[in-house]
Protein backbone atom coordinates (compact mmCIF):
# COMPACT_ATOMS: atom_id res chain seq x y z
CA UNK A 1 0.00 0.00 0.00
CA UNK A 2 1.70 3.31 -1.02
CA UNK A 3 1.85 5.53 2.14
CA UNK A 4 0.83 9.33 0.90
CA UNK A 5 3.95 11.18 2.41
CA UNK A 6 4.48 15.10 1.76
CA UNK A 7 8.36 13.73 1.82
CA UNK A 8 8.86 12.55 -1.35
CA UNK A 9 11.71 9.97 -0.47
CA UNK A 10 9.58 8.71 1.97
CA UNK A 11 6.69 8.45 -0.45
CA UNK A 12 9.49 6.04 -2.48
CA UNK A 13 10.01 3.81 0.24
CA UNK A 14 7.64 0.13 1.13
CA UNK A 15 6.91 0.97 4.65
CA UNK A 16 5.72 -1.90 6.79
CA UNK A 17 2.47 -0.43 7.44
CA UNK A 18 1.13 -3.29 8.34
CA UNK A 19 1.93 -2.52 12.00
CA UNK A 20 3.90 -5.37 12.27
CA UNK A 21 6.31 -5.24 16.04
CA UNK A 22 10.20 -4.44 15.10
CA UNK A 23 12.74 -5.37 17.72
CA UNK A 24 16.38 -4.58 17.98
CA UNK A 25 18.22 -6.96 19.75
CA UNK A 26 20.10 -6.56 23.08
CA UNK A 27 23.68 -5.82 21.66
CA UNK A 28 22.77 -4.64 18.57
CA UNK A 29 23.84 -1.31 18.81
CA UNK A 30 27.35 -2.51 19.39
CA UNK A 31 29.58 -1.39 22.29
CA UNK A 32 29.89 2.08 24.36
CA UNK A 33 33.47 3.90 24.07
CA UNK A 34 34.32 6.79 26.11
CA UNK A 35 35.43 9.86 23.64
CA UNK A 36 38.29 12.35 24.50
CA UNK A 37 39.11 15.53 23.09
CA UNK A 38 42.00 17.41 22.33
CA UNK A 39 41.18 21.30 21.74
CA UNK A 40 44.75 22.24 20.58
CA UNK A 41 48.25 20.57 20.70
CA UNK A 42 49.58 20.78 23.78
CA UNK A 43 46.31 20.76 25.66
CA UNK A 44 44.99 18.01 27.97
CA UNK A 45 42.27 15.70 25.89
CA UNK A 46 38.96 15.94 27.77
CA UNK A 47 36.43 13.48 28.37
CA UNK A 48 33.24 15.05 26.60
CA UNK A 49 30.97 12.24 25.89
CA UNK A 50 30.73 8.18 24.50
CA UNK A 51 29.43 7.11 21.65
CA UNK A 52 28.45 3.35 20.50
CA UNK A 53 30.40 1.55 17.65
CA UNK A 54 31.58 -2.20 16.67
CA UNK A 55 35.40 -1.36 17.52
CA UNK A 56 37.36 1.66 18.11
CA UNK A 57 38.72 2.78 14.84
CA UNK A 58 34.82 3.47 14.00
CA UNK A 59 34.47 4.63 17.72
CA UNK A 60 36.98 7.56 16.08
CA UNK A 61 35.33 8.18 13.36
CA UNK A 62 31.84 7.95 14.73
CA UNK A 63 33.61 10.68 17.76
CA UNK A 64 34.31 12.93 14.92
CA UNK A 65 31.35 13.35 13.58
CA UNK A 66 29.77 13.42 16.80
CA UNK A 67 31.93 15.75 18.78
CA UNK A 68 33.95 17.64 16.50
CA UNK A 69 31.63 19.03 13.94
CA UNK A 70 32.39 23.04 15.01
CA UNK A 71 35.13 24.48 17.02
CA UNK A 72 38.76 23.66 16.99
CA UNK A 73 39.87 19.84 17.77
CA UNK A 74 43.18 18.47 17.07
CA UNK A 75 42.69 15.18 18.27
CA UNK A 76 40.29 12.55 19.22
CA UNK A 77 41.07 9.56 21.77
CA UNK A 78 38.58 6.90 22.34
CA UNK A 79 38.43 3.67 24.69
CA UNK A 80 36.11 1.30 25.74
CA UNK A 81 33.64 2.23 28.31
CA UNK A 82 34.44 -1.34 30.19
CA UNK A 83 37.91 -0.57 30.56
CA UNK A 84 37.74 2.62 32.17
CA UNK A 85 38.54 1.67 36.20
CA UNK A 86 37.39 4.44 38.49
CA UNK A 87 37.07 4.59 42.30
CA UNK A 88 33.28 3.80 43.85
CA UNK A 89 31.90 7.53 44.71
CA UNK A 90 30.53 6.10 47.81
CA UNK A 91 34.65 5.90 48.39
CA UNK A 92 34.52 9.56 48.25
CA UNK A 93 35.75 9.93 51.72
CA UNK A 94 39.22 8.95 50.87
CA UNK A 95 39.71 12.46 49.65
CA UNK A 96 38.14 13.89 52.41
CA UNK A 97 42.06 15.38 54.00
CA UNK A 98 43.24 16.38 51.08
CA UNK A 99 42.29 20.08 52.21
CA UNK A 100 44.01 19.81 55.34
CA UNK A 101 47.13 18.97 53.91
CA UNK A 102 48.41 22.61 54.13
CA UNK A 103 52.03 21.20 53.83
CA UNK A 104 51.55 20.05 50.39
CA UNK A 105 50.23 23.47 49.69
CA UNK A 106 52.71 26.65 48.63
CA UNK A 107 50.44 28.67 50.95
CA UNK A 108 51.09 26.38 54.30
CA UNK A 109 54.36 27.73 54.44
CA UNK A 110 54.47 31.41 55.70
CA UNK A 111 57.97 32.84 56.37
CA UNK A 112 56.85 36.80 56.22
CA UNK A 113 55.64 36.34 59.94
CA UNK A 114 59.19 35.26 61.16
CA UNK A 115 61.66 37.29 58.64
CA UNK A 116 59.47 40.37 59.76
CA UNK A 117 59.79 39.29 63.66
CA UNK A 118 63.31 39.09 62.91
CA UNK A 119 63.81 42.10 61.60
CA UNK A 120 62.17 43.98 64.34
CA UNK A 121 64.27 42.05 67.41
CA UNK A 122 67.23 43.30 65.25
CA UNK A 123 66.16 46.86 64.52
CA UNK A 124 65.16 47.05 68.71
CA UNK A 125 68.66 46.05 69.45
CA UNK A 126 70.70 48.51 67.63
CA UNK B 1 16.24 20.74 19.88
CA UNK B 2 12.91 19.58 20.80
CA UNK B 3 12.33 18.40 24.44
CA UNK B 4 8.78 19.46 25.26
CA UNK B 5 7.73 20.29 28.76
CA UNK B 6 5.09 17.19 28.79
CA UNK B 7 6.43 13.85 29.49
CA UNK B 8 4.08 11.11 28.88
CA UNK B 9 4.02 9.24 31.61
CA UNK B 10 1.58 5.64 31.53
CA UNK B 11 -1.26 6.00 33.64
CA UNK B 12 -1.08 2.94 35.87
CA UNK B 13 3.09 4.41 36.66
CA UNK B 14 1.85 7.73 38.10
CA UNK B 15 1.50 6.32 41.55
CA UNK B 16 4.54 4.91 43.40
CA UNK B 17 5.03 1.19 43.61
CA UNK B 18 5.42 -0.37 47.22
CA UNK B 19 8.90 -0.92 46.71
CA UNK B 20 9.53 2.07 46.00
CA UNK B 21 8.26 3.60 49.01
CA UNK B 22 10.99 1.65 50.92
CA UNK B 23 14.07 3.52 49.83
CA UNK B 24 16.45 3.29 52.66
CA UNK B 25 14.73 6.73 54.66
CA UNK B 26 18.48 7.88 55.24
CA UNK B 27 19.80 8.05 52.26
CA UNK B 28 16.94 9.64 50.75
CA UNK B 29 16.94 12.38 53.58
CA UNK B 30 20.87 12.87 52.11
CA UNK B 31 20.15 12.71 48.42
CA UNK B 32 17.39 15.26 49.17
CA UNK B 33 20.60 17.40 50.97
CA UNK B 34 22.85 16.82 48.29
CA UNK B 35 20.20 18.19 45.86
CA UNK B 36 19.15 21.20 48.22
CA UNK B 37 23.44 21.88 48.26
CA UNK B 38 23.48 21.89 44.57
CA UNK B 39 25.23 19.45 44.16
CA UNK B 40 25.23 17.22 40.92
CA UNK B 41 23.89 13.27 40.98
CA UNK B 42 26.44 11.03 39.25
CA UNK B 43 25.58 7.50 37.74
CA UNK B 44 26.92 5.59 40.64
CA UNK B 45 25.58 7.74 43.01
CA UNK B 46 22.49 5.67 45.43
CA UNK B 47 19.37 7.65 44.03
CA UNK B 48 15.61 6.96 44.88
CA UNK B 49 14.32 4.58 42.42
CA UNK B 50 11.26 6.96 41.30
CA UNK B 51 14.07 9.34 40.34
CA UNK B 52 16.02 6.62 38.74
CA UNK B 53 12.51 5.95 36.70
CA UNK B 54 11.69 9.58 36.05
CA UNK B 55 15.02 10.97 34.62
CA UNK B 56 14.99 7.66 32.53
CA UNK B 57 11.61 8.38 31.21
CA UNK B 58 12.60 12.22 30.88
CA UNK B 59 15.38 11.84 29.06
CA UNK B 60 14.36 9.14 27.02
CA UNK B 61 11.47 11.27 25.49
CA UNK B 62 13.85 13.43 24.89
CA UNK B 63 16.20 11.88 22.72
CA UNK B 64 13.12 10.05 20.81
CA UNK B 65 12.18 13.55 20.20
CA UNK B 66 15.47 14.70 18.97
CA UNK B 67 15.11 11.50 16.29
CA UNK B 68 11.66 11.87 15.20
CA UNK B 69 12.02 15.86 15.32
CA UNK B 70 14.14 15.53 12.44
CA UNK B 71 11.71 13.92 10.22
CA UNK B 72 9.29 16.76 9.17
CA UNK B 73 12.14 19.18 8.64
CA UNK B 74 14.26 16.26 6.97
CA UNK B 75 11.09 15.96 4.56
CA UNK B 76 12.17 19.64 3.14
CA UNK B 77 16.09 18.90 3.00
CA UNK B 78 15.89 18.12 -1.31
CA UNK B 79 13.33 21.07 -1.47
CA UNK B 80 15.33 24.04 0.66
CA UNK B 81 15.15 27.09 -1.79
CA UNK B 82 18.98 27.60 -2.43
CA UNK B 83 21.96 25.96 -1.84
CA UNK B 84 22.89 28.04 1.57
CA UNK B 85 19.51 27.02 2.82
CA UNK B 86 20.18 23.58 2.01
CA UNK B 87 23.26 23.64 3.60
CA UNK B 88 21.74 24.68 6.68
CA UNK B 89 19.26 22.69 7.22
CA UNK B 90 21.41 19.62 6.72
CA UNK B 91 23.58 20.93 9.23
CA UNK B 92 20.97 21.35 11.56
CA UNK B 93 19.57 18.18 10.92
CA UNK B 94 22.67 16.21 11.21
CA UNK B 95 22.63 18.24 14.66
CA UNK B 96 19.60 16.29 16.02
CA UNK B 97 20.18 13.06 15.47
CA UNK B 98 23.70 14.04 17.32
CA UNK B 99 21.41 15.30 20.22
CA UNK B 100 19.47 11.91 19.82
CA UNK B 101 23.15 9.86 20.45
CA UNK B 102 23.92 12.30 23.29
CA UNK B 103 20.65 12.11 25.12
CA UNK B 104 20.47 7.94 24.67
CA UNK B 105 23.93 7.96 26.41
CA UNK B 106 22.67 9.74 29.05
CA UNK B 107 19.64 7.86 30.19
CA UNK B 108 22.19 4.78 29.42
CA UNK B 109 24.11 5.75 32.45
CA UNK B 110 20.70 5.21 34.07
CA UNK B 111 20.30 1.45 33.68
CA UNK B 112 17.92 1.50 30.46
CA UNK B 113 19.72 -0.36 27.36
CA UNK B 114 19.68 1.77 23.67
CA UNK B 115 17.93 -1.46 21.91
CA UNK B 116 15.06 -1.26 25.12
CA UNK B 117 14.55 2.47 24.58
CA UNK B 118 14.19 2.08 20.75
CA UNK B 119 12.19 -1.23 21.10
CA UNK B 120 9.68 1.23 23.50
CA UNK B 121 9.46 3.64 20.74
CA UNK B 122 8.97 1.43 18.20
CA UNK B 123 6.19 -0.09 19.83
CA UNK B 124 4.48 3.39 20.83
CA UNK B 125 5.20 2.34 24.70
CA UNK B 126 7.70 5.63 24.89
CA UNK B 127 6.23 8.80 23.45
CA UNK B 128 7.71 12.09 22.46
CA UNK B 129 6.94 15.29 21.88
CA UNK B 130 3.71 16.06 20.54
CA UNK B 131 4.61 18.56 18.23
CA UNK B 132 6.21 16.33 15.64
CA UNK B 133 3.14 14.69 14.91
CA UNK B 134 1.47 17.40 12.00
CA UNK B 135 3.07 17.61 8.75
CA UNK B 136 5.83 20.47 7.28
CA UNK B 137 3.58 21.00 4.39
CA UNK B 138 5.38 23.97 3.26
CA UNK B 139 8.65 25.36 3.53
CA UNK B 140 6.97 28.46 5.44
CA UNK B 141 6.64 25.49 7.83
CA UNK B 142 10.32 24.98 8.28
CA UNK B 143 10.84 28.56 8.84
CA UNK B 144 8.53 28.67 12.05
CA UNK B 145 9.45 24.67 13.13
CA UNK B 146 12.96 26.21 12.98
CA UNK B 147 12.42 29.76 14.81
CA UNK B 148 9.17 29.05 16.96
CA UNK B 149 10.07 25.54 18.18
CA UNK B 150 13.21 25.41 18.91
CA UNK B 151 12.83 28.66 20.46
CA UNK B 152 10.58 26.81 22.55
CA UNK B 153 12.90 24.16 23.02
CA UNK B 154 15.58 26.56 24.31
CA UNK B 155 13.46 27.38 26.86
CA UNK B 156 13.06 24.35 28.13
CA UNK B 157 16.39 22.64 27.84
CA UNK B 158 18.15 25.73 29.43
CA UNK B 159 16.07 25.52 32.21
CA UNK B 160 16.49 21.93 32.71
CA UNK B 161 20.53 22.01 32.12
CA UNK B 162 20.31 23.33 35.53
CA UNK B 163 18.89 20.14 36.89
CA UNK B 164 20.38 17.71 39.33
CA UNK B 165 21.70 14.96 36.97
CA UNK B 166 25.14 15.15 36.02
CA UNK B 167 25.22 13.23 32.42
CA UNK B 168 21.87 15.07 31.16
CA UNK B 169 23.13 18.31 32.52
CA UNK B 170 26.40 17.49 30.62
CA UNK B 171 24.46 16.55 27.55
CA UNK B 172 22.35 19.58 27.60
CA UNK B 173 25.26 22.18 27.68
CA UNK B 174 26.21 21.23 24.46
CA UNK B 175 23.05 20.47 23.13
CA UNK B 176 22.30 24.96 24.00
CA UNK B 177 25.36 25.43 22.36
CA UNK B 178 24.54 24.37 19.12
CA UNK B 179 20.70 24.95 19.62
CA UNK B 180 21.61 28.42 19.36
CA UNK B 181 23.05 27.83 15.71
CA UNK B 182 19.46 26.02 14.91
CA UNK B 183 17.66 29.10 16.65
CA UNK B 184 19.35 31.69 14.05
CA UNK B 185 19.29 30.06 11.22
CA UNK B 186 15.61 29.57 11.74
CA UNK B 187 15.17 32.91 12.24
CA UNK B 188 17.22 34.00 9.59
CA UNK B 189 14.55 31.61 7.20
CA UNK B 190 11.52 32.94 9.05
CA UNK B 191 12.63 36.80 8.63
CA UNK B 192 13.28 36.29 5.18
CA UNK B 193 9.39 35.25 4.47
CA UNK B 194 8.13 37.66 6.76
CA UNK B 195 10.06 40.57 5.08
CA UNK B 196 9.39 39.09 1.38
CA UNK B 197 6.49 39.64 -1.13
CA UNK B 198 2.90 39.15 -0.10
CA UNK B 199 2.91 35.73 -1.18
CA UNK B 200 6.13 35.26 1.17
CA UNK B 201 4.43 36.67 4.16
CA UNK B 202 0.75 34.57 3.09
CA UNK B 203 2.83 31.08 3.39
CA UNK B 204 4.35 32.76 6.56
CA UNK B 205 0.90 33.55 8.13
CA UNK B 206 -0.66 30.48 7.10
CA UNK B 207 2.11 28.18 8.35
CA UNK B 208 1.81 29.98 11.59
CA UNK B 209 -1.85 29.67 11.83
CA UNK B 210 -1.59 26.08 11.52
CA UNK B 211 1.19 25.49 13.86
CA UNK B 212 -0.14 28.18 16.63
CA UNK B 213 -2.15 25.26 18.51
CA UNK B 214 0.64 22.57 18.43
CA UNK B 215 3.31 25.29 19.73
CA UNK B 216 0.39 26.12 22.13
CA UNK B 217 0.52 22.44 23.48
CA UNK B 218 4.06 22.09 23.47
CA UNK B 219 5.11 22.69 27.26
CA UNK B 220 2.58 20.71 28.00
CA UNK B 221 -1.04 20.73 29.90
CA UNK B 222 -1.89 23.69 32.66
CA UNK B 223 0.37 23.79 36.20
CA UNK B 224 -3.28 23.09 37.69
CA UNK B 225 -3.81 19.60 35.65
CA UNK B 226 -0.37 18.58 36.53
CA UNK B 227 -0.20 15.10 37.34
CA UNK B 228 3.88 15.34 39.37
CA UNK B 229 5.44 18.21 39.15
CA UNK B 230 6.36 18.60 43.32
CA UNK B 231 8.53 15.86 44.05
CA UNK B 232 10.19 16.24 40.54
CA UNK B 233 10.62 20.05 41.38
CA UNK B 234 12.54 19.19 44.53
CA UNK B 235 14.39 16.46 42.83
CA UNK B 236 15.96 19.12 39.99
CA UNK B 237 14.27 16.67 37.15
CA UNK B 238 11.74 19.24 36.40
CA UNK B 239 13.34 22.82 36.69
CA UNK B 240 10.62 24.81 35.83
CA UNK B 241 6.51 24.39 35.43
CA UNK B 242 4.81 23.97 32.62
CA UNK B 243 2.47 27.74 32.65
CA UNK B 244 5.75 29.24 33.49
CA UNK B 245 8.09 28.07 30.68
CA UNK B 246 5.11 28.77 28.21
CA UNK B 247 4.43 32.12 29.67
CA UNK B 248 8.31 32.74 29.12
CA UNK B 249 8.19 31.99 25.56
CA UNK B 250 5.02 34.19 24.91
CA UNK B 251 6.41 37.05 26.52
CA UNK B 252 9.74 36.43 24.09
CA UNK B 253 8.83 36.01 20.92
CA UNK B 254 5.00 37.40 20.64
CA UNK B 255 5.96 40.74 20.43
CA UNK B 256 8.87 39.59 17.59
CA UNK B 257 5.95 37.82 15.49
CA UNK B 258 3.73 40.90 15.77
CA UNK B 259 6.31 43.76 15.21
CA UNK B 260 6.66 41.86 11.70
CA UNK B 261 2.83 43.25 11.18
CA UNK B 262 1.53 39.01 11.46
CA UNK B 263 -0.99 37.71 13.34
CA UNK B 264 -1.45 34.14 15.77
CA UNK B 265 -4.68 32.83 15.30
CA UNK B 266 -6.27 33.70 19.16
CA UNK B 267 -7.94 36.63 19.69
CA UNK B 268 -7.39 36.59 23.70
CA UNK B 269 -3.64 36.59 23.16
CA UNK B 270 -2.28 39.55 25.28
CA UNK B 271 -0.03 40.41 28.39
CA UNK B 272 -1.68 41.64 31.54
CA UNK B 273 -0.08 45.00 32.20
CA UNK B 274 -0.66 44.54 36.12
CA UNK B 275 0.73 40.58 36.54
CA UNK B 276 2.98 40.49 33.38
CA UNK B 277 1.42 37.21 32.46
CA UNK B 278 0.03 36.53 29.03
CA UNK B 279 -3.33 35.40 28.88
CA UNK B 280 -4.08 33.00 26.43
CA UNK B 281 -7.03 30.99 24.98
CA UNK B 282 -6.51 27.12 26.17
CA UNK B 283 -5.57 25.53 23.42
CA UNK B 284 -7.86 22.04 22.68
CA UNK B 285 -6.28 19.30 25.19
CA UNK B 286 -8.15 16.74 24.12
CA UNK B 287 -6.83 16.82 20.74
CA UNK B 288 -3.23 16.76 22.68
CA UNK B 289 -4.66 13.94 24.51
CA UNK B 290 -5.65 12.39 21.34
CA UNK B 291 -2.53 13.06 19.36
CA UNK B 292 -0.66 11.60 21.90
CA UNK B 293 -1.93 8.30 21.90
CA UNK B 294 -1.62 8.23 18.19
CA UNK B 295 -4.49 10.01 16.71
CA UNK B 296 -2.37 12.93 15.22
CA UNK B 297 -2.21 13.24 11.33
CA UNK B 298 2.07 11.58 11.22
CA UNK B 299 1.87 9.45 14.15
CA UNK B 300 2.17 6.43 11.95
CA UNK B 301 4.22 7.70 9.30
CA UNK B 302 6.72 8.70 11.53
CA UNK B 303 7.19 5.46 13.52
CA UNK B 304 6.37 3.44 10.17
CA UNK B 305 9.37 5.77 9.00
CA UNK B 306 11.68 5.17 11.61
CA UNK B 307 11.44 0.88 11.48
CA UNK B 308 12.12 0.74 8.43
CA UNK B 309 15.42 2.62 8.60
CA UNK B 310 15.67 0.26 11.59
CA UNK B 311 14.89 -2.69 9.80
CA UNK B 312 17.05 -1.61 6.70
CA UNK B 313 20.18 -0.55 8.66
CA UNK B 314 20.29 -3.76 10.28
CA UNK B 315 22.43 -5.86 7.60
CA UNK B 316 25.28 -3.12 8.69
CA UNK B 317 25.13 -3.01 11.94
CA UNK B 318 25.42 -7.03 11.87
CA UNK B 319 27.90 -7.08 9.41
CA UNK B 320 30.19 -4.72 11.71
CA UNK B 321 29.20 -6.90 15.15
CA UNK B 322 31.86 -8.32 16.33
CA UNK B 323 30.47 -11.00 18.40
CA UNK B 324 33.57 -11.22 21.31
CA UNK B 325 32.54 -7.60 22.37
CA UNK B 326 29.89 -7.48 25.34
CA UNK B 327 28.21 -4.41 25.35
CA UNK B 328 28.41 -1.69 28.93
CA UNK B 329 27.29 1.49 29.97
CA UNK B 330 28.53 4.49 29.46
CA UNK B 331 31.07 6.06 32.55
CA UNK B 332 29.59 9.30 32.64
Amino acid sequence: MDNQSLDPRVKRLKLNTGGEPVTVHEGENWNVFEVFHQEKRGAHHEHVGCVHAPNAQLALVFAKEQFARRKKCVNLWVVRSADILSFDTEDEDMFANNLDKTYRDASGFKVMEKINKFKKSTHDKE
Amino acid sequence: MYGGGYIFDEPDKRQLKEEQLHDDPEKLVEFEARIARGEKIEPGDWMPSEYRRQLIRLIEQHAHSEIIGALPEGTWITRAPGFKRKLALIAKVQDEIGHGQLLYNAAETLGKSREAMINDLLSGKSKYSNVFNYPAETWADVTVIGFLIDAAAIVNQVANAKGSYGPYCRALERICYEESFHLKQGHDAFIELATGTPAQRAMVQDALNRWWQPIMHFFGPPDKNSVHSEKLMQWKVKMASNDDMRNQFLDAYVPKIWDLGLSLPDENLKKDPVTGKWCYSDPDWDLFKKVINGGGPCNKERLDVRKWAEEHGRWVRKALMNPAEKTTAPVA
